[in-house]
């Protein structure tokens, strides 16, 4: 903890809090003795502590959230929630109420201590027992519309860069899958362990948030002589061979941690979520030949190489042309379009199967496109660059849509989002 | 509600072992309610569920007389009010295996049980009656075991052993009522009334709230607040549907998003009500 975390703590910590710790440590004691517990209580909740001896943890404390370059598991549940809360400080209340839940969750510990009489219902609704933590993140942004509710007072404090995304070309947005004052993004190896977290957290929060929409999605890594490989998402083309990578410091930061003066400041460390719930038309695209599927992307399906290249990371050359002087990577293809533009982002895609459209009986299935940058504009600049001459739209419908300013790490003692409220 | 059924059931044939495994289950858990006095509780509760059958009985009168005479206006008109007798109280109603289906089962429900048209009887059959057939023609005999059944029932009701668990989570029954079959237009198929059914459910569970509520307060009152506040909301949210003269729209007006939003204000109320229970413990 650094001193400036130190004195906020003293500062935060009021006479009357101070005697609640001190009335909570008997029974904190009691409980801490038969494992994971709380260690201390400030302002009216109990501190978790990560779990580091938990199988499969991912550490929920740290300089920034979980589940953003943390490398994506197999699964995830995606939230959208709208609040319902009347005022800030109600708000406030339920990142508190949040926080010991989702370090305990990320420990893959039960939420229940104490057996009760049975006459209520149990409070961890008990589907993770007997699973750990299956490398659970939980990742917590704020969308546009918490900055619109005058009943919050937050508007001060919006990002200018936070709004809604703009129309592109061939979107078919429905509301049902748009926005949200919210989000909890749960990543995990193990789809029931993900779902779990969402569901626990909503339950926790009733009468405080309402779902707006949900999405699961799931991705698989294939491996090669133990290395891993770019997964593939289901027009079985590599998905994430440009991603920058989450070693290098110098490139996080100019791609997904928002640097001191780029923001408002309580945003430094955090990064833009932007998820974009795509439909892939699988009926066409089956029957699309293989030349034109790898044209549709510009790279070569088995290989993920560049077409005319050997190699996945072959360097990419748009001029490189065939025997008869056509280019050998379509400009119109999504990657040479992709590629004219200097901005980078994060991705974190997983594919989706949510059951069939009912109009057209149709898989309902596609790309729950996430991904993190410090600046919702770098999305936005490339999808403007795909436009509407991208080959890819031919089979592909955006339908769904969010932007989400995630907030910064959370320090121990601290608790989700602090810093929206407790910095100018 | 299978399983305090059960219960009940077995208290009513205490002669009978057979089929009563899951007492010992059932009762296990609730043993520790001893430690705490809900008589009074408890015995208003019932006075409660006297009353509503009391008018049921009533009601049901009216409306078969109005079937028998063939006043099909009045008799629609009847239908949904002396029904919300019924469902206010369903918790202690539905507690009779028997007549509960013979007064209160829809075509589905027999459906499912592998029976048809001809072994259904009670309110939706005559629901059935005058809103798809409009007419009452036939409908004689059905509407003189509705009142039978009906008089039965309040009859019954004297010798069921009302517990404080019986109440908790008949409460919280209500409105899992609510979310799974008033919400979805299920109820009420053919009359569309499933909102008069929605708000005296809702009305049974506020009256278990209401008589607990003091022990409530006692215990916990930041949930007693928050238990005002959610039932407070809902019956807001449900006057926007009132029509004057204690009337609802038809569930046919409602659009997906007042369903929606009706179904999610009877969820925030629900999880606070499943929390009742910490006055036994």
């Amino acid at each position: 903890m650094t001193s400036t975390d130190e004195k906020w703590l003293e500062k935060k910590i009021s006479r009357r809090n101070m005697l609640k710790i001190t009335g909570a440590s008997a029974a904190g004691a009691a409980v801490f003795a038969s494992g994971m517990g709380p260690v201390a209580k400030a302002f009216g909740f109990d501190i978790f502590e990560d779990d580091l001896t938990a199988a499969n943890k991912i550490s929920f404390y740290g300089k920034h959230q979980s589940g953003i370059v943390t490398e994506a598991p197999a699964h995830v549940y995606f939230a959208s929630l709208n609040v319902l809360v009347q005022s800030q400080s109600e708000l406030q209340e339920l990142f508190k109420l949040w926080t010991p839940l989702a370090v305990r969750l990320m420990n893959g510990e039960q939420l229940e201590e104490l057996s009760h009489g049975g006459f209520t219902p149990p409070k961890d609704t008990g589907e993770a027992k007997g699973l750990d933590a299956a490398n659970l993140t939980l990742t917590f942004g704020a969308g546009p519309s918490l900055f619109d509710n005058n009943k919050l007072g937050l508007s001060s404090k919006r990002p200018d860069e936070l709004k809604d995304l703009p129309h592109f070309p061939k979107d078919q947005i429905e509301e049902k899958y748009a926005g949200g004052d919210l989000c909890i993004q749960a990543c995990a190896d193990d789809p029931q362990v993900a779902f779990h977290a969402v569901r626990n957290l909503v339950r926790a929060a009733s009468g405080k948030v309402s779902l707006k929409w949900t999405q699961t999605g799931f991705t698989s890594t294939p491996k090669a002589k133990n290395k891993k490989e770019t997964p593939r998402n289901l027009f079985a083309f590599k998905d994430g061979t440009v991603n920058p990578s989450p070693k290098s410091a110098s490139d996080m930061k100019e791609v997904v941690w928002v640097q001191p003066n780029d923001s408002k400041s309580w945003m430094v460390n955090g990064s833009y979520l932007v998820v974009r719930r795509i439909q892939m038309h699988l009926e066409t695209w089956d029957r699309t030949s293989l030349q034109g599927q790898e044209a549709t992307f510009g790279r070569h399906r088995d290989s993920g190489a560049p077409i005319g290249s050997k190699k996945e990371f072959d360097e990419v050359d748009l001029d490189a042309k065939d025997d008869s002087g056509n280019p050998h990577i379509p400009a119109n293809s999504h990657m040479a379009l992709a590629r004219k533009v200097k901005d980078r982002i994060m991705r974190r895609g997983f594919s989706y199967s949510s059951g069939l459209i009912d109009d057209t009986g149709a898989y309902d299935a596609g790309l729950l496109f996430i991904s993190f940058q410090k600046n919702p504009d770098q999305f936005i600049n490339i999808q403007n660059a795909l436009g509407r001459a991208d080959k890819l739209n031919e089979y592909i419908t955006h339908r769904g849509s969010g932007v989400f300013a995630c907030f910064p790490g959370i320090q121990k003692g601290s608790y989700i989002g602090e810093k929206l409220f407790n910095i100018l | 509600m299978k399983k305090i059924k059960t219960v009940l059931l077995c208290v009513l044939i205490s002669t009978s072992l057979v089929g009563c495994s899951e007492i010992e289950e059932a009762t296990e858990t609730t043993a520790a309610s001893e430690t705490i006095d809900l008589q009074t509780e408890v015995d208003a509760y019932k006075e409660f569920a006297i009353e509503q059958m009391d008018q049921f009985v009533v009601e049901t009168e009216k409306f078969v007389e109005s079937v028998k005479a063939g006043d099909i206006e009045a008799a629609k008109a009847q239908y949904p009010l002396a029904r919300m007798y019924f469902e206010r109280s369903e918790p202690i109603a539905e507690s009779f295996g028997d007549l509960d289906p013979r007064i209160d089962a829809r075509l589905a429900d027999l459906e499912e049980e592998g029976k048809g048209k001809e072994d259904w009887t009670g309110y939706h059959k005559i629901e059935y009656g005058l809103w798809v057939e409009n007419t009452t023609e036939g409908y004689s005999e059905i509407a003189d075991q509705l009142l039978g059944d009906a008089k039965e029932l309040r009859a019954r009701v004297e010798t069921v052993e009302v517990t404080p668990d019986l109440m908790m989570t008949g409460s919280v029954d209500l409105l899992n009522e609510v979310s799974t079959s008033k919400i979805t237009g299920e109820e009420e198929i053919y009359s569309h009334t499933d909102l008069y059914d929605f708000k005296a459910n809702i009305e049974g569970a506020e009256k278990i709230f209401h008589i607990l509520e003091p022990k409530i307060q006692a215990k916990d009152e930041a949930l007693a607040k928050n238990l005002q506040d959610k039932f407070g909301a809902l019956n807001e949210l449900l006057a926007n549907y009132e029509t004057g003269d204690k009337g609802f729209v038809s569930y046919e007006e409602l659009t997906s998003e007042d369903t929606k939003r009706l179904s999610e204000a009877v969820n925030q109320l629900g999880e606070p009500l499943s929390q009742m229970g910490i006055i036994m413990e």
